[in-house]
């Protein structure tokens, strides 16, 4: 019970020193916030949609075959479907219709896709959310395509994706094959890719090199690369992120260097006043700890809750605009908040403890030094 | 006295943020729950129209579709080639081209 009045004590004086600086100390504070804030924003934010994607894109094509020509995409025919459906363990396989149409009336691209199973009457279509609210088309209005010919070509809303599925289909538009066609020309015997479905899992890498092997001109993709794509798609070597991180871990660095480098003439008079009276170097540490304590856990909880807030609240309203680039047709998604708790577990040991580590250690060399040549200074 | 109630007004305002903190993790776990049923319809619709992608980059083709690039535009040549779409910077060539 005396131990805890005793950090009370001296948690009572870390603040009232804290607050005799109380400009210096609420810049402190401030910074180290914002600094927290942004590394947090950035964790929460990719942990979440690299999250999102794995959970979603589960359920993408097991395989892919794409006919690669001087090293671009091109219409694979049909007719490679047949040998290749033949091979051991492949369930089951299709042609995938899709492609893009820039639209000049907004300056965006969309992606137009044959759905498989979802039959679309001819003329009309589905779309994303993101074209509804960008074109302000709705049910029941028509859209106008050129079509490769040159010709006009008037398809009707049938239906808007609802906003909750904009990460996935916000620029989507869904037609039946033959205004894809139309629109698109191209021959009936090709289609844009083949997508696979095989019976067991551990059989694809197999079936993969069979279809290698029987076409050559073809590029396979597995569902396993398209879900490590978007594990890594935000990873810490990419672009930006590693800036971001180097910038506010440089920060960060100067910050403790600034602390650990030294105290001000008037905390080393403080601190010798303190001895002079009758503290205990021990009682200096405890205080000197108190006070990073004060300043680097307040910052850190602070920092941690404007970042959860931020991300999950404001959909990443700060980070969005960087996300944007500059497409036209950017989808406004809220995502579910899926925290990694390691990563705040990381963010508060290299945070927090530097910081409060950087404070004792130039404080118990003052706090060692004879308090008289202290004062005298 | 006075000097103790600092202390106290510090605990208390620790304290406050440690239940802001608990009634975030409540949210994030009710939410979780809460987005399942839309999480499933999103996994149906990625199956039945069997997309790749999630659209968060609709700048350019290989943005949009990034599982789905080919070696042939700018930044994907090579991870530090010069690219022309802000989303570039962001993001990393698809794991199938880094090989």
């Amino acid at each position: 019970m005396e131990g805890w009045e005793r950090q009370k004590n001296i948690l009572d004086f870390s603040l009232s020193s804290l607050l005799r600086r109380k400009g210096k100390n609420l810049a402190l504070v401030f910074v180290y916030t914002l600094l927290v804030f942004t590394l947090a924003s950035v964790l929460f934010f990719t942990h979440a949609i690299k999250r999102e994607a794995s959970l979603i894109l589960q359920d993408s094509p097991e395989l892919i075959v794409q006919k690669s020509i001087a090293g671009r995409q091109e219409q694979i025919p049909l007719r490679y479907l047949e040998p290749i459906q033949k091979i051991r363990g492949v369930q089951s396989g299709r042609g995938r219709l899709w492609g893009y149409y820039y639209d000049p009336i907004i300056g965006a691209n969309y992606t137009l896709m044959v759905p498989e199973k979802q039959t679309l009457e001819s003329g009309k279509i589905s779309i994303g959310q993101g074209i509804s609210k960008t074109r302000l088309v709705f049910p029941g209005d028509t859209m106008e395509f050129r079509s490769h010919d040159g010709m006009l070509l008037q398809l009707q809303i049938q239906q808007v994706f609802p906003s909750e599925s904009e990460l996935i289909a916000s620029d989507l538009i869904l037609l039946a094959e033959d205004d894809f066609r139309r629109l698109f020309g191209g021959s009936r015997e090709y289609a844009t890719d083949l997508t696979l479905r095989v019976r067991n899992q551990r059989e694809l890498p197999t079936i993969a090199l069979k279809i290698a092997e029987m076409f050559p001109d073809t590029r396979i993709i597995l569902r396993e690369e398209i879900l490590r794509t978007y594990e890594s798609i935000f990873n810490w070597r990419g672009g930006m992120m590693v800036f971001i991180l180097v910038g506010a871990l440089l920060a960060f660095i100067i910050f403790a260097w600034d602390k650990a480098s030294g105290l001000s003439l008037e905390e080393r008079r403080e601190i010798g006043i303190l001895k002079a009276v009758g503290w205990e170097t021990s009682d200096v540490l405890l205080l000197k700890f108190w006070e990073g304590t004060i300043i680097s856990l307040s910052s850190f909880l602070m920092g941690i809750i404007w970042a959860y807030a931020h991300v999950f609240f404001t959909s990443a309203a700060l980070l969005a605009p960087a996300l944007k680039g500059w497409a036209v047709l950017y989808p406004e998604f809220k995502l579910t908040p899926f925290i990694d708790f390691s990563q705040v577990a990381t963010l508060f040991f290299l945070t927090v403890v530097p910081y409060t580590v950087a404070t004792i250690i130039p404080s118990w060399r003052a706090a060692t030094i004879d308090p008289d040549s202290v004062m005298r200074t | 006295m006075n000097s103790m109630r600092k202390a106290k007004k510090f605990f208390f305002f620790i304290l406050t943020q440690g239940i802001i903190l608990i009634f975030l993790l409540a949210h994030s776990l009710y939410q979780i729950h809460a987005d399942q049923s839309w999480l499933e319809e999103k996994k149906r619709m990625v199956r039945d129209l069997e997309l790749t992608d999630l659209c968060l980059f609709t700048e350019a083709n290989y943005t949009r579709h990034l599982t789905q690039a080919d070696r042939h535009t700018a930044f994907q040549n090579s991870p530090l080639a010069l690219e022309h779409f802000p989303s570039g910077s962001i993001l990393l060539p698809p794991e199938h081209l880094k090989k």
